[in-house]
């Protein structure tokens, strides 16, 4: 054994000796395998706590998907605020298709339609069901109305209005609504849903971190012996850390994975009635399923949970087995 | 290679481990360390490796003041020390050659510089054909024999025994004696804890007696 003598007259240590970093890698791969391995040994067991991290996650993650698909769906209507402008009722036909003329004209508009009078009482026939009254009565009541879709450059609600109040001022016009208040209210009411979801996902994500704790809490109990002998032949504090990371990690994962699978099912489950309802506003509106990237970043904050929760038991618990 | 400086260690509750203990042990020495039981010989051993801190005097092994050593550097000093125990601490669900080859993984060797090293040192200790057996199918010696084998593997200058042969019947202690005086051939500096003094008559090599934590004498 010649490092023996060589070694005698040193004081220092051989500590920060530089390991070679394919070794390195080797090692780190075969950690992150063994870890694995012990998971699929208790197949059950590792299943359970996946689940309930997958459970955890699929909740504000499917959340937050249907709460994209309503703001998507209220995206589609804000390019329709249209300024809705009625005529007085002695307005004639000609005198409206004139107005309109002058209107297309106009800054900040940039289509105009006319909806003359009995044009207006045949679509309130057919749409109302009140036909038997408007039979009844002797002469149409409906004003003819000039339809005006504002630019782009006006189509927010603030100038959208704006234009209304100008347009309101024209010769003939009686009236000119913006009705742009509900979907005002509409994206109100979506993101104080985006506040909660967030909410919900940032509690779930700490109930993901306790269960990983307590599971890998549980693990250290169970490969005591292995701990205190690692350490009694000289294993960093590190090293002994390794393999309880690569589970946490693992769990993550895979409950990453599980929720995946949950919210995409649930997502299959909801298309055809969410379809049918589509249908019944003539919409072509359809659910959009979680994206690639998406996917990776759910991956990704389970993985990442997974690691918090396992160093967090890892740095409790770890210390507290010494050799004797 | 191994000095203490009027070490003492108490523990929580006013007991002594040891009291002012000073003595020096040199490269390539193979010291017996003999007493009754609790007399301190399992403290002695147990500071040199860092598994409790003095909590008086200065001790110093390789050169280093351990008194001094930073917690983050107590892995790297172990590496240096093997040690085995009476009770062997063998892994009971990993091979014999997973179970030796432990300090090289830790230490960081690559694959075939572990074999390489768990071969030869289970071959030193006579069971090389049983590599792939678990330990609980071996007997009380050849597991200590394993012990052995995990406390040399990674060529520590200095190897701590305490009671290696204290289940063992004559024969198989002579045997393990016999490596012990093989290993201290090739330089190794041993420290060994025991109560059998016939077998320390007979090998008549240093010898230190404690008594209550104090060093009585020193032949």
């Amino acid at each position: 054994m010649p490092e023996v003598n060589s070694r005698k007259s040193s004081a220092r240590l051989s500590s920060r000796r530089q390991i070679n970093p394919r070794i390195w890698l080797i090692r780190h791969l075969q950690v992150a395998l063994s870890s694995l391995g012990r998971l699929a040994r208790a197949p059950f067991a590792s299943l359970m706590t996946m689940s309930v991290i997958g459970i955890a996650l699929a909740l504000p993650s499917g959340l937050l998907l249907v709460l994209g698909n309503v703001q998507a769906l209220g995206k589609s209507w804000d390019g329709a605020a249209t300024i809705s402008l009625y005529m007085k009722p002695l307005v004639t036909d000609e005198e409206t298709a004139e107005l309109a003329q002058k209107l297309r004209l106009y800054d900040g508009v940039s289509e105009v339609s006319v909806i003359v009078r009995r044009q207006a009482l045949e679509e309130f026939r057919q749409l109302s069901g009140f036909s038997e009254v408007l039979n009844a009565l002797d002469e149409n009541p409906l004003p003819a109305v000039v339809v005006v879709k504002p630019d782009e450059s006006h189509s927010n609600p603030q100038q959208a209005q704006t234009l209304a109040d100008k347009l309101g001022s024209a010769d003939g016009v009686e009236l000119a609504q913006l009705d742009l208040q509900w979907v005002t209210r509409f994206h109100a009411i979506t993101k104080i849903a985006d506040r909660i979801v967030w909410v919900v996902a940032s509690l779930l994500g700490l109930a993901v971190i306790l269960v990983i704790v307590n599971t890998i809490r549980l693990e250290i109990q169970s490969r005591h012996a292995e701990i205190e002998i690692s350490k009694l032949i000289g294993a960093t504090d590190s090293f002994i850390r390794r393999p309880f990371l690569y589970s946490g990690a693992w769990y993550g994962l895979f409950g990453g994975l599980i929720s995946w699978l949950l919210v995409t099912l649930s997502l299959w489950l909801l298309d055809a009635p969410v379809a049918h309802l589509a249908g019944l506003y003539q919409s072509e509106f359809e659910l959009s399923g979680m994206d690639i990237s998406t996917f990776f970043i759910l991956l990704s904050c389970g993985t990442l949970l997974g690691l918090a929760g396992s160093w967090v038991a890892v740095g409790r618990h770890l210390n507290s087995i010494e050799p004797d | 290679m191994i000095s203490f400086d009027n070490v003492s260690k108490r523990y929580p509750g006013g007991h002594e481990g040891i009291s002012n203990i000073t003595l020096q042990i040199d490269p390539g020495e193979m010291v017996f360390l003999t007493g009754h039981s609790g007399a301190g010989k399992s403290t002695m051993l147990r500071l040199i490796a860092l598994l409790e801190r003095s909590t008086r005097g200065q001790l110093r092994v390789c050169g280093r003041n351990l008194t001094r050593l930073r917690r983050g550097q107590i892995p790297y000093h172990r590496r240096e020390v093997g040690m085995i125990f009476q009770d062997h601490r063998l892994l009971h669900d990993r091979t014999v050659f997973d179970n030796v080859a432990m300090p090289l993984i830790v230490a960081g060797l690559g694959h075939n510089e572990v074999s390489r090293r768990v071969r030869a040192a289970l071959d030193k200790v006579g069971l090389l054909k049983r590599e792939r057996a678990y330990p609980v199918t071996l007997s009380g010696g050849e597991q200590q024999r394993v012990g052995i084998a995990r406390a040399v593997v990674s060529k520590p200058p200095i190897v701590l025994a305490d009671e290696p042969t204290g289940n063992l019947d004559a024969d198989l202690s002579h045997e393990i004696m016999a490596l012990f005086e093989s290993f201290n051939q090739v330089g190794v500096t041993l420290l060994i804890a025991t109560h059998d003094l016939e077998l320390v008559r007979r090998l008549g090599r240093r010898t230190l007696v404690l008594h209550s934590g104090k060093l009585v004498q020193d032949y």
